[in-house]
């Protein structure tokens, strides 16, 4: 595998108890590029996106990281390599503060996280480190408050910032505008073309001027299999889409 | 909040003051008796309100612990000190093994997985030698503590008892409060989030586990020198739904929760057991209802919840 592509899954397929979710979907991701993952509901995206972060075991094929295999390797370590991924419901810790939601991404590092007698007090050195990432997503004024109280547009950010802690090289999200009133969804459709500068991006994505806006490629599926890939323009001409996402050949 | 952290600290102090002057007040038995159940409640709650882990299975660390005690300090000879040592090693093991298995279920599993384990080792108890079967251990000699304070003496005894209390209660504050405490909090609160930040919440998790044993062992272990007996009891999963009532009533997931609900359980066994017998299974099981039901938050929740309401702040 050449060193363009961060990511590759190789012919996975999952299968629930005879449901095939997913069928022999192969899948590059080129390094630096935002790649969207787009399929009418039930296609298998969600499903996809389980697989390569692991939370789900693939009934067959394989995913390589970096010309590595993880296939077989736990969430937790594939997230140590530097996939994080993010989730569909705003995943945030609801009854810590926001600068402490942050630090949780961040203490890690410190090596100190199963020191069960050592202060908490010690983690204030990475508030600084914190109150950056804060800053990146508009939070910074908010940092003291629970995260629970939140907007849900400001909990997604809330999300972004503690990912970003981690500073992964491949980002992965899942629906990151579902839910959002118009003026969230441009915001953290902002904040994403931000973060992307420097890193990989894979998204699940149903918003399509989201999608437009932000892909470098785009995969399509549909029933579990990939339907079409390419750049928006090459994808949305393409009949087999249109048939897909609106039962007939009009645009998308 | 400045404001909050002065009151806590005033409230710590009153306790403190409280816990020093009581044996001379109530009887230092009883008041032993609760501070054990307090810090074996404590432990507890740093699993299940810290944590999320609902265990019920607990006796089997306090019960392993006052049976090694018990025995070492009574055919051993070993002093007192040594042996409540030795009783909370051999807690922390079991715990160790026990959390190893259980820690991968997750709910109403690691209950029942918890339960089951604990019946094994009441059985193992009931057969072993070492224990005495039904009669369980008598006459466990209390000693001297560093071979100077003769133990024989109650009063003496309590502030043994007070200050190994007021360590099992440092070391579980510190716990909740450090690096490792918040991670555990930030799994309680999103486990998948956890996961996906990179770290192996298993891990974390028994680490919860184990010092969570240690420290019901460590109770498990003054309760065998306080009372000079251990038996079955110590080990039975009355015990074990005994701590989970102490924790529900005083509050879960509070400092002081457990604390308050010990004493208040373990007073109202020791006052109506002889008023209405076996009537204060029934009663214990009303109030458990009735917490589930109008309280849920326990005593002490609900307090610092209309602390907060009267100052007119937000929950949180």
């Amino acid at each position: 595998m050449d060193s363009d592509y961060i990511l590759e899954a190789r012919n996975l397929a999952k299968e629930f108890k005879g449901f095939i979710a997913v069928s022999n979907v192969s899948l590059k991701v080129r390094r630096g590029t935002i790649h969207a993952l787009i399929g009418p509901n039930g296609a298998g995206k969600t499903t996809l996106f389980n697989m390569l972060t692991k939370f789900l075991a693939p009934t067959s094929g394989t995913i390589h990281f970096k010309g590595r295999d993880i296939t077989g390797e736990k969430p937790a370590q594939v997230a140590r390599r530097g996939i994080v991924r993010s989730f569909q419901i705003s995943a945030v810790f609801p009854h810590l503060t926001v600068l402490e939601n942050v630090r949780v991404g961040l203490q890690r590092k410190l090596g100190t996280s199963f020191q069960f007698w050592r202060s908490e007090n010690s983690l204030q050195e990475l508030n600084g480190q914190a109150l950056e990432l804060l800053d990146d997503v508009g939070l910074a004024s908010q940092a003291n408050v629970v995260a629970v109280e939140l907007s849900y547009g400001r909990k997604r950010a809330l999300e972004i910032a503690t990912t970003l802690a981690l500073d992964p090289e491949l980002l992965l999200l899942d629906e990151p505008t579902q839910g959002m009133g118009h003026e969230d969804v441009e915001k953290v459709r902002d904040l994403i073309r931000k973060v992307a500068a420097h890193r990989t991006v894979l998204m699940v994505e149903h918003n399509m001027r989201v999608v437009s806006h932000l892909s470098d490629t785009i995969t399509v599926l549909q029933r579990g299999s990939v339907i079409a890939e390419g750049r928006y323009e090459e994808v949305a001409a393409n009949p087999q889409v249109m048939e897909a996402y609106m039962g007939t050949a009009a645009h998308v | 909040m400045p404001n909050l952290s002065k009151v806590r600290l005033a409230g710590y102090g009153a306790l403190l003051a409280a816990g020093l002057v009581a044996p001379f007040v109530a009887y230092p038995i009883f008041l032993m008796h609760a501070l054990c159940f307090a810090l074996f409640a404590c432990a507890f709650n740093l699993l299940l309100g810290y944590t999320g882990l609902l265990s019920f299975g607990h006796a089997a660390f306090f019960g392993t612990a006052a049976y090694v005690t018990g025995h070492v300090v009574k055919t051993m000879a070993v002093p007192p000190g040594l042996g409540v040592l030795a009783g909370t090693a051999a807690a922390t093991a079991v715990g160790f093994v026990f959390g190893s298995l259980v820690i991968r279920r997750q709910g109403i599993y690691f209950a029942m997985i918890t339960l089951a384990l604990a019946q094994l080792m009441y059985f193992f108890f009931l057969q072993t030698s070492f224990t005495g079967g039904e009669d369980g251990i008598q006459g466990i000699p209390r000693g001297h503590f560093l071979w100077m304070v003769n133990l024989a003496d109650d009063r003496k005894l309590y502030y043994v008892v007070l200050a190994t209390f007021l360590f099992g209660f440092v070391v579980i504050h510190r716990t909740i409060h450090s690096p490792f405490g918040q991670v555990l909090k930030a799994i309680r609160e999103n486990e998948p989030r956890a996961v996906s930040l990179g770290y192996d919440v298993n891990k974390y998790k028994l680490l919860a586990f184990v010092i969570s044993a240690g420290l019901s062992g460590l109770a498990g272990a003054m309760y065998a020198i306080v009372f000079t007996f251990v038996t079955l009891t110590s080990s039975d999963w009355h015990t074990s739904g005994e701590v989970v009532l102490m924790t529900l009533l005083g509050g879960l997931g509070t400092v002081f929760g457990p604390i308050v609900g010990a004493f208040a359980v373990v007073t109202l066994q020791t006052q109506l057991a002889d008023k209405v017998g076996s009537l204060v299974t029934v009663i214990m099981g009303a109030m458990f209802i009735g917490c589930v039901l109008l309280f849920r938050r326990g005593i002490v929740g609900e307090a610092v919840g209309l602390y907060n309401r009267v100052l007119g702040r937000r929950p949180y």
